[in-house]
């Protein structure tokens, strides 16, 4: 092909190198004359895909969760081949285990925020504790039998983090969660994200335009740019 | 409460029968075609989107000879039902169901088809992302979500049904107790004189059962729209 790719520069980690890399992700896809294109290798904790608005970070994670096939490349989360353009490996979304947050939240308008926290939950003994649990965790024990139309934005956006975390992924992929929350209630959620970091030690990766959000949650930083 | 001679109760219990059917029959199908319409892109898309809504343009006459040739006693498909099923559809009431059905269906296809294409399909990846396959996704997300559209699918098309002459009488003919319906004793009504009374009476009684389905379709419409709900900044 010749189209150029994007510039992808990543930071060195400053902390101990990882035993593995847990994202292992090299793919594009083309949109009409233009390449949409990253590369990312990176070890546990937050890291950070950084870039202005429009040049494509949604885009990689549509690619990472398997809602959109890249035109070539490969993604590997863990020791996983989720997708591997060579060797035709292509999982399907419900299969690749990702926990995705939607910059909207995205939650289902017909069920409560109760059915929507369990939506990905196998049914067993344990799921209404599961489920107790968690919404501890999130302070959304109270909301529990509300619709998602009566609930703020950062509201949602901790049901959709439960809902996501409920099913046990291998990863989260976070596409801006502070984007559509006002300016007071982002301190909670970036606070939110740093014990999911620390405390959960899920691995994330955190799509943002903000250097300063990515630098305060992030080690590992993947700079992506327009030619 | 019409004050109907009790002889036409019964006309008023087989038309709604006949739609009942005309329209469990057909949703199904209708959905299927409003899913195939609204979900997928193939070569021929215009003309099956032409020929589902083609009883809505041609004279209903045609329609019911179209039926006649198809599903009469001779006719290809009318054969095959007798001979496999020892189904007749000709002169009988389930012959007015299906007339009536083939009439719906455009108004079913139309108001399903709106509602599915209203459906948010952002939602059925985030399905997919918390492992939902897409049967799954279909019966808790796509279905559900467009189920208003339905309901007001199968309300007009009972409304349209109630209404349904011209391909009914061409293909069923007017079978007091058999065929009769509304519409149809209606018209025979007015072919015989001093029939007045019973002609308003009956046509009263259409009105009624059509706007009480034309208005319960107006509401779910207004309450589908209220469904497409925001979270509060």
């Amino acid at each position: 092909m010749s189209v150029p790719r994007p510039a992808v520069t990543a930071r060195p980690d400053p902390s101990p190198p990882a035993t593995a890399s847990t994202f292992r992700i090299d793919v594009w896809r083309d949109l009409g004359d233009r390449r949409i294109a990253c590369r990312i290798d990176a070890g546990q904790g937050v890291t950070a895909l950084l870039g202005p608005s429009g040049v494509g970070k949604t885009t990689i994670l549509n690619m990472v969760a398997g809602l959109l096939r890249p035109d070539g490349g490969h993604i590997h989360v863990g020791d996983v081949p989720l997708f591997d353009a060579a060797r035709g490996i292509n999982v399907a979304p419900e299969h690749r285990r990702l926990g995705y947050i939607f910059q909207d939240a995205r939650l289902f308008p017909h069920l409560r925020v109760r059915g929507n926290l369990l939506y990905g939950v196998r049914r067993s003994p344990d799921a209404a504790e599961a489920l107790e649990e968690m919404a501890r965790f999130l302070g959304i024990a109270g909301l529990l039998d509300r619709w998602p139309s009566t609930l703020s934005m950062g509201e949602a956006q901790r049901v959709a983090i439960g809902r996501a975390l409920l099913t046990h992924p291998s990863c989260l992929l976070m596409d801006e969660p502070l984007a559509s929350i006002d300016r007071a209630r982002r301190t909670d959620i970036l606070q939110l994200v740093e014990r999911l970091r620390d405390e959960v030690g899920v691995p994330i990766l955190y799509v943002t335009h903000d250097l300063a959000e990515a630098e305060r949650l992030s080690a590992h930083i993947v700079q992506m740019d327009f030619e | 409460m019409l004050d109907l001679p009790p002889d036409y109760w019964p006309i008023i219990a087989l038309s709604i029968k006949v739609s009942a059917v005309a329209v469990g029959a057909m949703l199904p199908i209708a959905f299927a075609l409003a899913w195939i319409l609204a979900r997928w892109r193939f070569p021929g898309r215009m003309l099956l989107d032409a020929l589902v809504y083609l009883p809505l343009v041609v004279p209903p006459v045609v329609t019911g000879w179209l039926l006649l040739l198809l599903f009469g006693a001779n006719g290809p498909i009318g054969r095959w039902l007798a001979d496999w099923f020892g189904i007749t559809l000709l002169f009988r009431w389930t012959g007015a169901a299906l007339a009536a059905g083939i009439m719906a269906m455009p108004l079913m296809v139309r108001a399903i088809r709106l509602s599915i294409e209203a459906v948010d399909r952002r939602l059925e990846g985030a399905a997919r992302t918390l492992g939902a396959g897409p049967l799954r996704v279909f019966l808790t997300i796509s279905l559900p979500l467009s189920l208003p559209g339905v309901l007001a699918g199968v309300i007009l098309g009972f409304a349209r049904s109630i209404g349904e002459f011209g391909a009914t009488i061409t293909f069923v003919s007017d079978i007091p107790g058999e065929t009769r319906t509304l519409p149809i004793a209606i018209y025979a009504a007015l072919q015989a004189p001093g029939a007045e009374a019973v002609v308003t009476r009956l046509a009263i009684a259409s009105i009624l059962l059509s706007l009480t389905a034309l208005l319960l379709s107006e509401v779910l419409a207004r309450r589908m729209a209220a469904g497409v709900r925001s979270y509060r900044a």
